[in-house]
Formats: C-alpha cells, structure tokens, sequence
C-alpha cells in the first residue's frame, strides 16, 4: 500500500524531466505520449513505491504535479 | 500512444490541491517560462517558506523589476507589485517606510537588481533597511536575448560577447555581505528543501537579507554553451556544488564549469535603520521627537 500519491496536471507540463530526475523512489517516468502542446509529460510507473513526499511539486517550475501523503 | 498511459494509477483524493496554487494568480496560468527554467522551481520553495512561517499574508508584499524573474510578481497572489528596470528596492524601501508592519521581499533577477538596479542594492544593505531580497541568478539577460550581464562568467558564449566574456563577473553573495546585508546565503534550483528553509529563516530574520539561487537559463545560456537542457543543468548542479556554510565569500565566485560553493556564509544582528533613525533622533531632539505611527486604518 502506497504512503502517498502523486497528481499530474498533463496539461501544464512542460516536459522538463526534473520530477523524473529527482524523485527518490523512482515513482514516475517520461511518458510517450504527448500533451496538446507537444510535451512529453510524466507518467506513474510505480505507484506503490510513492512516500508522498512532494519532491516533484517542489522541482517542477509549471506547478503541474504535487505529491502528498494519505489521511490516516 | 493510447490515452490510456497517462490516466494516473494511484488514488488521488477528490480534495486534493496543488499546495503552490493558492498562492498563485492561476488564471495567468501557464506561464511564459521556458521547459527547464528554474524560476518556477524557486516558486514553489517560496511557498513552501511562506506555509511553514504561518506568515500573515495580508502583511506580505512582493515588489519584482523588470526581466524573466520579475514576472514572479504578476504570478503570486498576494500583494505584489511590478516595478521599473531595477527599481524593485527603491520602491520596496518606500513601502517598508510607509508601512513599517509589511514583511516586503524583493524577488527579482540578476539583471535587474546588480546591473541597473546596482546602486540601490549596495545602499540598501548599508542601511540594512529591512527587505528580504531573493535575486534568481540564471547568469545571462534572459528576456532580452542572452546578453553579457554583469553576473555572467568569463569565457561563456553569449549574444554580445561571441568569442567569450572577458570581463569579470560579480560575486554576488561577497558584494552582499561587504554592503552589509545581515543575511547571506546562496543554492542552486537543485537545493529545494535548503532553499526553502533558507527563505522561512529570511522571513523570520530582521534587518536585509539577501539569497541568491542560481538557475538554469536552457534557452539562452546552456544552450548557446552547449551546456544540454535544463535537467542537465540540475544535474550538473547537483555534481558541481559544494555546501559550505560560513564560507568566506570572496572565495565563492562562480566558474563557467567548476564548482559552486553554496550555503549560508552570513548571519549576523546589526540595528536595522529604523532603530538607528529612532536612536539618533532621540538622542538629538529628545522629547521633541515622536517615532512615526502607521496611519492606515485598514492595517
């Protein structure tokens, strides 16, 4: 059971990988597909291993992703 | 590919929300910032700082000047305003004046506050007024086409200076703390948690203080260098910098390629210029002198 969750806004998404690059437990990886304004955005590759620890909402310059942990 | 790959697997509350969104103006959303450009990042470590120092923000005001960064005051949803070609200080020193209860931060870039706005930086930190300055330092004049800034290092390509920058550059954080600002700390756009932290300790902290973020330019300066992409920059941030805190900061000068020393070098308690005004005024005309009030009903 995953500690926490990651949120894309595909729209707002640039493409610039930081998300990819810098998260520590390796939860997300470039998509192929492509935004409507031709960017690759992030995908989530393995959301069990999300600690929601809102690395990728602190990296990404378009505010398009956030990560945060679940209620207890 | 099918649009099947980018529905997101895990569970997302119905209630969650972009922790950087109510600070931002979101119908000026998306921005006019590159792919790769770090000024965003910078963003949401200011956020970041202002949730953890439960600042009022009604008493937060942001003054940018002119250039990439200075659309940071467009974006943010407090008090902010956009002024002249670095005249970003000047304008928050009349605010600070008028309204000594305000918590003004100055968010501008390296262009706009060392090149043109040279001048009032240095007299600022000298009156240790109090303004929290965070200059983004991406090394080139961005919005105008990469041309030699006064921050950029030598043999680096750039529009004006084709066959490399010959001229010294300035080392912000050593001109900071010989002006006298009574903080002075320097990351990368790779340092997110230092930096943000670094951004609630300036709130907190009287007197000027000043952080400069070193951040990729992938358009106009890594790309004119061959230098990759905006991760690459980050990549290269993370490879090449050094935290040294309390670092003399005449040895922190920054290299096209070499190391980048990063980290606080400066803390320090001077009285600030409203205690030397109040002091030398009581001390020359006694009774006769009243310390200014706040006028402002709505304050």
């Amino acid at each position: 059971m995953a500690k926490g969750f990651v949120a894309i806004n595909v729209e707002r998404c640039k493409g610039c990988g930081f998300c990819v690059e810098f998260c520590p437990t390796r939860v997300l990886t470039l998509s192929s597909a492509f935004n409507t304004k031709g960017y690759h955005p992030p995908n989530v590759m393995a959301a069990e291993k999300c600690s929601g620890c809102d690395l990728c909402g602190m990296y990404c310059p378009d505010f398009a992703i956030f990560g945060a942990r679940y209620a207890r | 590919m099918s649009e099947q790959t980018l529905e997101i697997p895990c569970n997302i509350p119905a209630d969650a929300v972009n922790p950087v969104e109510p600070f931002l103006r979101m119908d000026r959303m998306p921005h006019i910032w590159c792919p790769g450009c770090g000024i965003g990042t910078t963003v949401n470590c200011f956020t970041r700082a202002l949730i953890d120092s439960h600042a009022n923000l009604d008493k937060v005001a942001i003054v940018s000047g002119i250039g990439c960064t200075g659309r940071v005051a467009g974006y943010a949803n407090l008090d902010s305003f956009h002024t002249t070609h670095g005249r970003a200080i000047p304008f928050a020193t009349g605010l600070k004046l008028a309204n000594p209860e305000l918590q003004v931060v100055v968010y501008s870039g390296d262009g706009d506050l060392f090149a043109i706005g040279g001048n009032h930086f240095i007299h600022a930190a000298r009156r240790n007024m109090d303004l929290k300055v965070i200059c983004v330092n991406n090394l080139t004049y961005a919005m105008t086409g990469g041309q030699t800034a006064p921050t950029t290092p030598s043999k680096v390509i750039s529009a004006t200076n084709p066959y490399g920058v010959f001229e010294p550059a300035f080392n912000l954080v050593a001109l900071a703390e010989a002006a006298g600002a009574s903080y002075v700390a320097r990351w990368t756009t790779f340092h997110v948690k230092q930096l943000s932290r670094s951004m609630e300790e300036v709130l907190r902290k009287k007197g000027f203080c000043f952080i400069e973020v070193i951040s990729p330019c992938p358009t106009l300066y890594q790309r004119r260098n061959k230098m990759g992409d905006g991760l690459d920059t980050m990549k290269y941030y993370k490879q090449a910098s050094k935290i040294r805190h309390g670092a003399p900061t005449a040895e922190c000068d920054l290299t096209k390629s070499g190391e980048i020393v990063v980290g606080k070098f400066v803390d320090r308690d001077r009285p600030s210029y409203f205690e030397m005004l109040n002091s030398q005024m009581t001390e020359t005309l006694g009774d006769r002198y009243a310390e200014p009030e706040v006028m402002c009903e709505q304050c």
